[in-house]
């Protein structure tokens, strides 16, 4: 028996390429042990990828929405639609007096048989039109801001203006329900990000409660490792790279989800957009969102798998 | 090698247990430990490979003072401690060979050097042709002997076996004794737990003997 008064330390020998290789194998290995019980797996899958495909779809959306009320504002542009009765003279007198105006720049005037061939255009309603007896539209001017990045508060005072003038149709265009676009978009920005939280936290529980049930089920082999000196991280280590696969798994699962569903939605959006006379077309994800998304959905499964590996490995010991 | 002080281990809700054990084995010395059933003798021998801790007195063991090791260094400290149990303890989804191969996989040895050490020990047990075998398909022996292998597989300096001839025949039992006295040549602390008493006069060494947890004798013939 040797009598050391000085404490002997226990240390792991460092083997960084051995430790590279080591991991590799278990990447590997757990992803193996995924496919060994594929039901159980793919439902986990499954729920993970619906979970994070709600908020990524929301997002796509949110983004596709600025996008178009963007190219509205841009525009900075209004249809005055003249009174019913509006005279040429009084539309030439409108014209001369929106000339003189220093916050409008481009005018174009449409007599009501122009706008009419117009409508028929746009409105995909070219036949019907065509049987009406009587013209209903009246005389339309287009106007064009000056500066094309006027403020809405500058815009809405122009607008007012040129609504208290006799020819125009006073219930002529008016910013309110862009502002309300706005704010609707707001709101599923904020709502977006709750629901992110919400279904990142239930990504965690969902792998977390997984791979304690894994873990439970692997009791027996867990103690008999630790009974052969295996330490806490090398137990660590498959469940955690476990978490790591259906994080990896689940969000590209959520991506395809999502474009799946842009596929399907894409068609018709550009159809209505047409009809709307709109250069605007469903945009998809960037490349970089798309690696995000990957990206969370890793750190989410690493996250939960090491909750549940640290509730329940101290618990298991050999005896 | 190993060191006993004054060592107490109680259960809550259990008469059993070791009170105020104290002895010490010397490094590559061989002994049996016997007593009836219930006297402590897996006790002992799971306060030695740190399956459980005393509440009072001290255990030490290959330099270590197992009260003051960290969290940290208890699995390093088991390396150093092969156990061998009546129920075996085997993986059942894995191979003999996978089995065996445990302590070294632990220990993230190199792939060529698993196989050489698991062949030599699987070897050694006479068990090398079940290498692809799953325990399952093994008679008692055969398991017991691949829990040998798996012991001794990365050379520990002390090997501690509890019950290891609990249910073979007489002839088997002599042959695994026979395999613990060439680990002792080569130098391994051994400590076997057994209530063969024939086997334990046969082979003529140290005995400790326990009784409701005291150590009541110790005698080197
Ligand atoms: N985990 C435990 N919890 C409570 N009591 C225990 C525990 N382990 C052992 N004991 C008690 O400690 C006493 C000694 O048990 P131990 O297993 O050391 O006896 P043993 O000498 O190995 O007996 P056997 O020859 O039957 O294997 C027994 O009375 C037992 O009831
Ligand atoms: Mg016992």
């Amino acid at each position: 028996m040797n009598r050391r008064t000085r404490k002997q330390r226990l240390r792991q020998p460092m083997d960084p390429r051995g430790w590279l290789v080591r991991n590799l194998q278990v990447l590997l290995s757990s992803l193996g042990r995924l496919w060994q019980r594929p039901l159980g797996s793919l439902m986990s899958i499954l729920v993970i990828a619906i979970a994070m495909a709600l908020p990524t779809g929301l997002y796509v959306v949110v983004d596709n929405l600025q996008q178009l009320s963007q190219s509205w504002e841009g525009a900075a542009s209004a249809t005055l639609f003249l009174v019913q009765d509006a005279t040429d003279g009084d539309v030439q007198s409108l014209l001369v007096r929106l000339k003189k105006d220093p916050a409008i720049g481009k005018l174009q005037h449409l007599d009501p048989a122009q706008a009419l061939a117009e409508f028929q255009q746009y409105s995909g309603l070219g036949e019907a039109v065509a049987q009406l007896q009587e013209n209903p539209l009246p005389h339309v001017v287009l106007v064009q801001t000056a500066d094309p990045h006027i403020s809405p508060g500058d815009f809405s005072k122009l607008l007012d203006r040129i609504r208290s003038y006799p020819q125009v149709e006073p219930a002529t265009a008016d910013l309110q329900w862009m502002r309300r676009f706005q704010a609707i978009i707001h709101l599923l920005q904020r709502g977006a990000w709750l629901l992110s939280l919400l279904l990142a936290m239930a990504v965690v529980l969902v792998i977390g409660n997984t791979i304690r049930l894994e873990i439970q089920h692997r009791q027996q082999e867990i103690r008999i490792i630790k009974l052969v000196g295996g330490s806490n991280t090398f137990i660590r280590r498959p469940f955690l790279y476990e978490g790591f696969w259906y994080g990896l798994l689940g969000s590209t699962a959520a991506l395809l989800l999502v474009a799946l569903s842009w596929l399907l939605l894409r068609e018709p959006v550009n159809r209505l957009s047409q009809l709307y006379g709109s250069g605007f077309s469903l945009e998809g994800m960037a490349p970089f969102n798309v690696l995000l998304v990957v990206g969370l959905g890793c750190l989410l499964g690493v996250a939960g798998a090491w909750i549940a590996v640290h509730q329940q490995l101290e618990q298991i010991e050999p005896a | 090698m190993i060191r006993f002080e004054n060592v107490s281990k109680s259960y809550p809700d259990s008469q059993g247990g070791l009170r105020e054990v104290t002895f010490r084995m010397e490094p590559g010395e061989m002994a049996f430990l016997t007593g009836h059933s219930g006297a402590g003798k897996s006790t002992l021998l799971k306060l030695i490979g740190l399956l459980e801790r005393a509440n009072r007195g001290q255990v030490w063991v290959n330099g270590h003072n197992l009260g003051r090791l960290t969290p940290r260094e208890v699995p390093l400290f088991r390396r150093q401690v092969g156990m061998i149990f009546q129920d075996h303890r085997l993986l059942e989804d894995r191979t003999v060979f996978d089995n065996v191969a445990l302590p070294l996989v632990v220990t993230g040895q190199r792939h060529q050097e698993i196989r050489r050490r698991v062949q030599a020990a699987l070897d050694k047990v006479g068990l090398l042709n079940k290498a692809r075998a799953l325990p399952v398909t093994l008679s008692g022996g055969e398991q017991q002997r691949v829990g040998i292998a798996r012991a001794v597989v990365s050379r520990p300096p002390v090997l501690l076996a509890d019950e290891p001839t609990g249910n073979l025949d007489p002839e088997l039992s002599l042959e695994i004794m026979e395999l613990f006295n060439q680990f002792n040549q080569v130098g391994v602390t051994l400590l076997i737990a057994t209530h063969d008493l024939a086997l334990v006069e046969h082979l003529s060494r140290r005995v400790l003997t326990l009784r409701e947890g005291r150590l009541v004798d110790d005698r080197t013939p």
